[in-house]
């Protein structure tokens, strides 16, 4: 059966981009520990409009661990303390009665606070921009079965292709670096035969791109790896400074 | 009354002869249209790529903060085609066949035929954008099966098909987004739709960060905007699903089609407290390797792995033993809801069924069960607390997809001039029930390879418009119209939140226009739902400004729709007096309890037309021709 317990949340308020940001401390009663996170933060809010709040904006949409769009920082770790989890995928049976959480969002210059938990990833889509795609138009492909692809590379591609873009490698990381982001995404493509193409062009226009936004540098500190939802590989990242160092 | 505009000629060659006989747009002249597409799923992504590939200019529209994160990224399961790769006697007419069917006979047969032609094409394209398909180890594609079919026609990546698919469009998007082919709007959504002399000329949005109300003109509206299974409140769809942009297109004069198909998937993790906030499927896909029971004895509250062999009711394999646990979804729900509601269902609330993999993981090992369904048995078990290794699953029906949704022609145009609907937000293929791995297969067929075509034959015909009309008076009323709205909502300043009213809707809609349905009960809900309606409109409390970022805001705009919406849907649900696919009227049904069609009356499309909030939709009807197959009573025994 499903306990209840209660929690001090001290919550980054922050009205827009522009002003100042500070923490807020609310209570939140008699949360059922079956719920998510983001349904305990559902409760908080119509309790705090119901009392004039304004209530807390953080994204969130898909609310199963795959849309990418729901994450924050909870007491000092991206999407919370479980491994390999969203935040709406964290129940609340992980915190104990009593527990002081202190709620803030993914903090790096490359993605500006909007409002509250919610930033501006546009960065990532920026990079894709850059040459995260097969340049394949629509009608242009040959059968399915004109190339076929050894079962370990297309396992190694997936478990890149996994990646759902939330950014908790970039918040994770003490240099703010999107290396594992830009790795899952670039492998993913690389290792496949329809890939191969433009392997080095968008090995070197994506990297490129991430250092112009702003992302810092990668110096092993695997961070991003302990933080990721879908627990990708740092194995990624050393493949793509190999195809970066073969392509430049 | 409603022109379809199917192409004359025998069924096979009807999309062969819209192809040659569709007018062209030349390369020169292609580049001086512009196409709105509102939404970036798997339709809207995959049709705003290819028209901008085409030399289009098309701008893209999506409330996310990102297009990738529509929630066709959230399918799990698999995309079927009917490439018969795994030689087991599949074909273009047997998939055509199998959708009319597993649709209970309320499809066009002209658009699912168009939609199995082009499945094949769109493995193709998949697989060259670099598309991970689970492959077999000599490196070709390997395929599983789905509910409503004998053969294994489902390519999928892992239990994250959606995913890939949707990165595959967003990727393509993201090309021509580089090119500067396509203008992205993240973080905007569409308020209302601008009709000129009938014609649909443009789209008022509200940009969800600074709060403006923005107009953009263009030569044609493409909503790619989804189903609106959200109405229920509990349902797979994600937070931000809605009906809005259908909805208000609806209020301008497009015709809704057969709301009242909808699909409650059978196997969801059940529902655990009123704090929930939505619903998780567990993929149909299981039901390849998964038994569905429940204990032969009610009130058998033992653990289900401690119930042995022989007190098991596996009641669909008993009750359909030609499809066994891969019947249709509809049947496959009501099976499970009667069985709860005869008091055999288990778990606390007694509102669950087993999803037992014991016998597969047995036949397997736990290495290929995991490499199967990994990520499912993981989301299990973080939700639920329990390890479905070693315990059965729970699960029990809920609200998943939406058959209905704006009427279209063969063109994928509505009644109105230039409004193109695709994917899930139309009525078109899917007939009172879709099957697995159809939706995905639809978003794509249409974004890739019909609208492409169709929107040529449109344009082709029309002068590209001048940028000027955005100083139409129309386009200052709509602007002004919803500015007027916003501030309505925000000035009330009730009692109850956006979300309350929300949870009171859909569970007076799951309760009386859910799984089976009745004249006394949705005449109830027909008396309920205004009431609901005025006290929103009274006593609802949105905080904060428009000229922000204000997420409530957003909110009380797609539950003001819902509370109107829910109208229609019950309203048709009630018209029709017959049970077909999603829509089971307790009236009309076999001996056996199954669905009885009454294919003298209802054969055809009930599509409405808007008359005013509150007052009595006007009903046109699209007559169904069924020339290929015959009707018949569907059977999966």
């Amino acid at each position: 059966m499903a306990n209840k317990i209660n929690l001090i949340l001290k919550v980054w308020r922050q009205k827009n981009q522009e002003s100042q940001g500070r923490f807020e401390t609310y209570k939140a009663l008699d949360i059922d520990t079956d719920m998510s996170f983001l349904e305990m933060l559902d409760v908080v809010n119509e309790s705090l409009t119901k009392s004039g709040v304004d209530p807390i904006a953080f994204d969130h949409d898909c609310r199963e661990g795959i849309c990418g769009t729901c994450g924050a920082v909870i007491n000092g770790q991206a999407h919370g303390p479980l491994k390999g989890t969203t935040l709406c995928q964290l129940h609340m049976r992980h915190f104990k009665d009593g527990q002081t959480l202190v709620i803030e969002p993914f903090r790096a210059k490359t993605f500006p606070i909007i409002k509250d938990l919610c930033v501006d990833r546009s960065a990532f889509d920026r990079i894709i921009q850059a040459g995260g795609f097969i340049s394949v138009k629509t009608g242009q492909a040959p059968d399915a079965h004109a190339v076929p692809v050894p079962k370990d590379k297309v396992d190694w591609a997936m478990d890149a292709a996994a990646c759902i873009g939330c950014g908790a490698c970039v918040a994770a990381c003490p240099n703010a670096s999107a290396m594992l982001f830009v790795a899952a995404k670039a492998s993913h493509l690389n290792v496949l035969p329809q890939g191969v193409p433009e392997k080095k062009s968008r090995t070197l226009n994506m990297v490129k791109q991430m250092d112009q936004e702003g992302f810092g540098n990668c110096s092993n500190e695997y961070e991003c790896e302990a933080a990721c939802p879908k627990e990708i590989s740092v194995a990624h990242i050393a493949r793509l400074n190999k195809d970066h160092r073969q392509a430049s | 009354m409603l022109d379809s505009k199917i192409p004359q000629g025998p069924l096979k060659d009807k999309w062969t002869t819209f192809k040659f006989s569709a007018r062209l747009v030349s390369p020169a002249n292609k580049r001086k249209y512009k196409i709105l597409v509102v939404g970036t799923g798997l339709a809207g992504a995959s049709a705003a790529a290819s028209l901008a590939e085409l030399g289009y200019q098309v701008e893209s529209f999506c409330f996310q903060d990102s297009p990738r994160r529509a929630h066709s990224i959230a399918a799990q399961g698999g995309i079927n085609a009917a490439k018969n790769y795994p030689n087991d006697g599949d074909s273009i007419k047997r998939l055509f066949y199998d959708t009319i069917k597993g649709g209970d006979f309320r499809s066009r047969e002209a658009n699912v035929y168009r939609l199995a032609e082009v499945s094949n094409c769109i493995i193709d394209q998949c697989v060259a954008q670099g598309v991970p398909f689970a492959r077999e180890y000599s490196g070709y594609l390997d395929n599983r099966s789905f509910g409503g079919a004998q053969v294994s026609r489902t390519f999928y990546a892992r239990g994250q098909t959606g995913q890939q698919l949707l990165l595959g469009a967003y990727q393509a998007l993201m090309k021509e987004a580089a090119k500067g082919s396509v203008i992205l709007h993240p973080r905007m959504e569409m308020l209302d739709l601008v009709i000129i002399d009938g014609v649909a000329r443009g789209i008022v949005v509200r940009n969800l960060i600074s709060g403006q109300i923005e107009s953009y003109s263009g030569d044609a509206v493409v909503l790619a905007t989804g189903g609106y299974g959200n109405v229920f409140y509990l349902s797979t769809n994600a937070k931000g699903s809605n009906a809005t942009a259908i909805w208000r297109a609806h209020k301008k004069g497009a015709f809704f089609a057969n709301p009242c198909f909808t699909q409650i998937h059978p196997t969801c993790i059940c529902v655990h407290g009123d704090y929930q906030s939505k619903l998780t499927l567990m993929s149909e896909s299981l039901r390849n390797d998964g038994r569905v029971w429940v204990p032969k004895n009610s009130g058998d509250k033992r653990p289900g792995h401690k119930i042995p062999e022989n007190e098991r009711d596996y009641f669909l394999e008993r009750k359909y033993p030609a499809f066994g646990n891969l019947v249709p979804r509809d049947i496959a729900s009501r099976s499970t809801k009667e069985l709860c509601d005869a008091g055999r269902g288990v778990g606390s609330s007694g509102q669950a069924v087993y999803l037992d993999l014991t016998d597969a993981i047995k036949r397997l090992g736990i290495d290929t069960i995991k490499e199967r369904y990994g990520n499912l048995f993981d989301m299990y078990e973080k939700i639920m607390n329990q390890n479905p290794y070693q315990t059965p699953m729970m699960i029990y029906p809920a609200v998943h997809y939406t058959m209905g949704g704006l009427w279209v022609d063969y063109n994928l145009m509505s009644n109105l001039s230039g409004l193109f609907v695709i994917g899930e937000a139309n009525f078109s293929d899917h007939g009172a029930n879709r099957l697995g791995a159809s939706a995905l297969m639809q978003g794509l067929a249409d974004g890739y390879f019909v609208l492409p075509y169709t929107m040529g034959d449109y344009l082709a015909k029309n002068k590209p418009v001048d940028t000027n009309i955005k100083d139409h008076a129309e386009f200052k009323k709509c602007e002004a119209d919803i500015k007027n709205y916003t501030h309505k909502l925000l000035s009330i300043k009730g009692k109850r939140t956006v979300d309350d009213f929300h949870r009171q809707l859909g569970q007076l809609l799951w309760d009386k226009c859910g799984m089976a349905r009745s004249e006394s009960g949705l005449n109830e809900a027909l008396n309920k739902i205004p009431e609901i309606r005025q006290e929103f409109w009274k006593n609802v409390n949105v905080l904060g400004s428009g000229e922000e970022f204000n997420q409530a805001l957003e909110r009380a705009g797609r539950v003001a729709d819902f509370l109107e919406f829910a109208e229609l849907l019950v309203a048709d649900a009630l018209h029709r007096q017959e049970s077909c696919g999603g829509h089971f009227r307790q009236e009309y049904q076999t001996p056996e309890g199954e669905a009885l069609r009454r294919d003298d009356l209802f054969t055809y499309v009930a599509a409405w037309q808007f008359n005013g909030v509150g007052q009595n939709p006007t009903l046109h009807k699209e007559e169904l021709k069924f020339e290929e197959v015959h009707l018949a009573q569907r059977s999966y025994k």
